[in-house]
């Protein structure tokens, strides 16, 4: 049985799924409900400066996209930091702290740009006991507006201040968590590695609108009958966040940073995807808000399954494993040729490979009277779209041409040797191969 | 006081009130509108739907239900509706396990189709609720079709001339409209009068007088209407019923099928239904799956359907077989009808066991006597009372793709005309091509 307990910067938790900073870990209630359904750790719901906490919206806070079955793909919030006081999160967290000492307990903060501001609260955070901080760069909506959250992720400058000072006023491990409401995020990961953070985690929510309400025409979730954007999260964002996380863990100046993986995970699989793109540890929260605290479970023994079919035994050994193979497009391989293969034994004939590729593609399906789909090799490109859109999940499959066969489409001979761009005859900006 | 199912002979009022309206519900509840949005995410937008090809009004059906998944119901039932105007009934009671639903790509992905039938039936019946009648007449053309018959085929065909800016004028013989959508047909398939709601609703197009107890013949002749009219079509039905050839079939408690589904149909009160306690069905079709249930649920103690080929050659689909076996209805493939014995009314049947030997049904002299104090023929239905000088094919009027019998300027559909299965769905379609091709020559 692989061992799922986890180290990151020191900090050890039993396994690497923390619950988000996010409404899940607002109070005490909340997260002792985690920790008592197995949950590896928290990212305690971000605070903000001594006085008066912030308010909220007294109407809806959430807006969603649903696929089929309302299944929720995506969800947006316009919620703020906790609206608590910060005395009382953070006799709650000493408390929580001192009855779970083997659950990893992170405090995220988010105060004004000011130094004075970090130099007050961080040695009333140290004194709850909390692992760790994660400082809040991220959010989008609403407390941008006031210099915070994402006004300073989006300014390098600023991570790489206010970070420095966390590291002068803190001495447990900081992380920075990063906005991907940026064109670059290798540069703020940059800013804040040369700040001395000892970790960042990614994504936070991206802004969004979910819907627009075509009674009313507002957006939504509407606050009498005006919407603000909000921040977006869930399972539509994996796909943004995976490569954001790749591209720091990849990049010469923050190869090696530990990252905190952040966007959609739902299942054990897209946690391990996470870390094998270099996350140490993986953070959730929609998928605990849809469906409870309750996943903890799948999410735990899959891990754990896949670790043991794959002969791994400690989670160490898979962080990063795929970040080698994380490349830029000039460099893959334009000697590998496929083409797709339906299987007609699990076809059901819905014909939407052919409708895909007859319409919008390269029309390299045909399709016979009786309804029989079969690839026509002379016009397949394999370009996965009649695998992507067929209802039969290993129905079609993209299967390798074998060097020294001829490619019917190009009547070329499949070269059993690597060649990419860089030396394509057809790039005027090939160099000639050595 | 209720009778009971064991009182001899055929008797009204078996069932308590309570216990009629329970078992006459509808067989398929219709769709709420959670259940309609998970069962029309099941579909796939297949290309050239395998659904579409299979259903005989070519509706469009995976535009429609992406139209109920896009929120737009009312949308959904337009895309129906312009292919088959009677697309509530159809939804009610096609045979879909053999149609749409048989050839579903999920049937053979999961064994489940989606329920096309249930969200057809969520479409139209939110159309129709609101009261909406979304097509409208084309500039009057002057001309007036008459129509025989307002059954299935004869309402398609009338509401599409109307729609194309023809009037026209339906002969129907019986006091109401409908045809067996009114009379024949499973009560519990067409609950709260739905056949009569349609018509009125489909005669909302305007430009259609339904002239009832007309009957072909007799109130009126074929070269009168030719006289008088521009164009007619022929919707007549199978009025006639095939002989059981048995002894003992003139006694009393013997009777045909469709009068009883029929009585059934037109009861004001189900209590005062009259039914056997042992009832015998002869037929393998639809007619005798309907009575047989039918009687069953009246409360009849013992139902036996008694057919001369095996199981698989029934007309009735698996479903219904399923369904009649289902309400308690006995099910006795290859015997076929000897003599029905009773003094003075029906008391048994007796029954000759057959096999097919050399591809001929034979019956093997062995034979088997069942209680049977009523006994209901469904044994198929017969053209009764086509005008003369029509050609036919078989037992039924020639047409061609079209529509159009041997005598110009005369089209013919539905159940008398030759070719497809009798089903409403069918008769929808020939009725409305029919209409497409009278249009076309006289526009000529």
């Amino acid at each position: 049985m692989a061992d799922l307990k986890t180290n990151f910067l020191g900090i050890e938790s039993p396994n690497p799924y923390w619950l988000a900073s996010a409404p899940p870990t607002d109070k005490e209630y909340n997260v002792r409900r985690a920790f008592e359904a197995g949950w590896g750790g928290v990212v305690w719901k971000t605070l903000g400066s001594e006085g008066p906490p912030v308010v909220n919206v007294n109407g809806p806070r959430y807006g969603a996209i649903y696929g089929a079955d309302r299944r929720l793909l995506g969800l947006n919030n316009i919620e703020l930091i906790t609206d608590r006081p910060l005395e009382v999160n953070l006799e709650e967290m000493a408390r929580v702290k001192a009855d779970y000492p083997d659950r990893a307990l992170i405090a995220s903060i988010m105060v004004p740009c000011e130094e004075e501001a970090w130099k007050a609260i961080l040695p009333r955070v140290a004194e709850t006991g909390a692992d760790g901080i994660e400082l809040n760069f991220g959010c989008p909506h609403g407390m941008s507006e006031r210099g915070m959250g994402s006004a300073v992720g989006q300014v390098p400058e600023y991570i790489e201040m206010v970070t420095r000072w966390c590291k002068k006023y803190y001495d447990r491990p900081v992380i920075v968590k990063l906005t991907p409401n940026i064109t670059d995020i290798r540069k703020p990961a940059a800013a804040a590695k040369n700040g001395g953070a000892d970790a960042v985690s990614l994504i936070n929510t991206i802004n969004s609108i979910t819907s627009v309400n075509l009674d009313t025409f507002s957006p939504e979730p509407s606050i009498d009958g005006k919407g603000s954007h909000g921040g977006y999260c869930g399972p539509a964002v994996k796909p943004i966040a995976l490569s954001m996380v790749s591209e720091i863990a990849r990049a010469e100046a923050t190869h090696g940073l530990p990252i905190s993986g952040i966007g959609g995970v739902t299942t054990w699989r897209d946690a391990a995807e996470f870390m094998v793109l270099g996350c140490g540890t993986v953070q959730v929260c929609t998928a605990a808000m849809t469906y409870g605290f309750k996943i903890i479970d799948e999410l735990t023994a899959g891990l754990s399954q896949w670790m043991d079919e794959k002969g791994y035994s400690n989670v160490s050994e898979i962080v990063g494993r795929a970040v080698p193979n994380v490349t830029d497009w000039q460099y893959l391989n334009l000697n590998y040729v496929a083409k797709a293969k339906i299987d007609q034994d699990q076809c059901i004939k819905c014909g939407r490979c052919y409708a895909a590729c007859e319409d919008t593609s390269h029309q390299a399906i045909s399709m016979s009277p009786d309804r029989v789909f079969e690839v026509k090799d002379e016009e397949c490109v394999a370009c996965n779209l009649c695998v992507d859109v067929c209802p039969v999940e290993g129905c079609i499959s993209m299967v390798p041409m074998a060097a020294g066969e001829v490619d019917p489409r190009t009547g070329k001979v499949v070269q059993p040797d690597y060649a990419n761009w860089t030396t394509h005859p057809n790039n005027p900006m090939a160099k000639a191969a050595e | 006081m209720a009778q009971g199912q064991m009182a001899p002979g055929i008797v009204a009022g078996r069932l308590s009130s309570d216990e009629l309206t329970s078992n006459f519900t509808d067989l398929h509840p219709p769709l709420a509108p959670h259940e309609a949005a998970v069962a029309a995410d099941r579909c796939y937008f297949c290309y050239d739907a395998p659904c579409v090809t299979a259903c005989p009004t070519d509706i469009d059906i995976p535009l429609f239900i992406r139209q109920i998944q896009a929120g737009q119901p009312e949308s959904a039932a337009k895309t129906i509706l312009d292919q088959n105007i009677l697309g509530g009934m159809c939804a009610r009671v096609c045979p879909t396990e053999t149609l749409c639903e048989e050839a579903c790509v999920r049937e053979t992905a999961e064994g489940k189709p989606v329920e096309i039938g249930r969200l057809q039936r969520y479409a139209t019946d939110t159309l129709m609720q609101a009261g909406v009648h979304p097509f409208t007449r084309a500039a009057p053309t002057g001309k007036t079709v008459a129509v025989i018959g307002a059954g299935p085929a004869g309402l398609a065909c009338a509401h599409r001339l109307a729609m194309l800016g023809h009037d026209v004028v339906i002969f129907e013989a019986k006091p109401k409209p409908g045809g067996l959508n009114e009379y024949g047909i499973a009560a519990y398939k067409a609950t709260n009068d739905f056949a009569q709601a349609e018509v009125d609703w489909l005669l909302k197009i305007g430009g259609i007088t339904i002239r009832t107890g007309e009957a072909l013949g007799q109130t009126v002749t074929l070269d009168s209407l030719r006289n008088d009219y521009d164009a007619v079509f022929l919707s007549i039905g199978l009025t006639g019923v095939n002989a059981l050839r048995a002894q003992g079939e003139d006694l009393p408690g013997v009777r045909d099928a469709v009068d009883f589904i029929a009585e059934v149909r037109q009861a004001e009160d189900l209590a005062q239904v009259p039914v056997g306690r042992n009832v015998v069905v002869i037929g393998g079709g639809m007619t005798a799956v309907d009575a047989a249930v039918k009687c069953k649920l009246l409360g009849a103690e013992n139902v036996t359907i008694a057919y001369r080929r095996g199981r698989a050659a029934m007309s009735a689909s698996r479903y219904e077989q399923d369904l009649a076996a289902s309400k308690g209805v006995c099910i006795l493939c290859n015997v076929q009808p000897v003599a029905i014995h009773g003094n003075g009314a029906a008391a048994e049947i007796e029954l000759e066991y057959t096999a097919t030997i050399d591809g001929k049904l034979t019956g093997t002299g062995e034979t088997i006597r069942l209680a049977a104090d009523q006994v209901l023929k469904a044994i198929g239905q017969t053209l009764n009372g086509a005008p003369e000088g029509l050609a036919l094919d078989g037992n039924k009027i020639a047409v061609d793709a079209t529509g159009r019998t041997s005598v110009p300027g005369v089209w013919a559909g539905g159940d008398c005309a030759a070719g497809g299965e009798d089903l409403t769905v069918t008769a929808v379609a020939e009725g409305r091509d029919a209409a497409m091709d009278i249009h076309a020559s006289l526009s000529a």
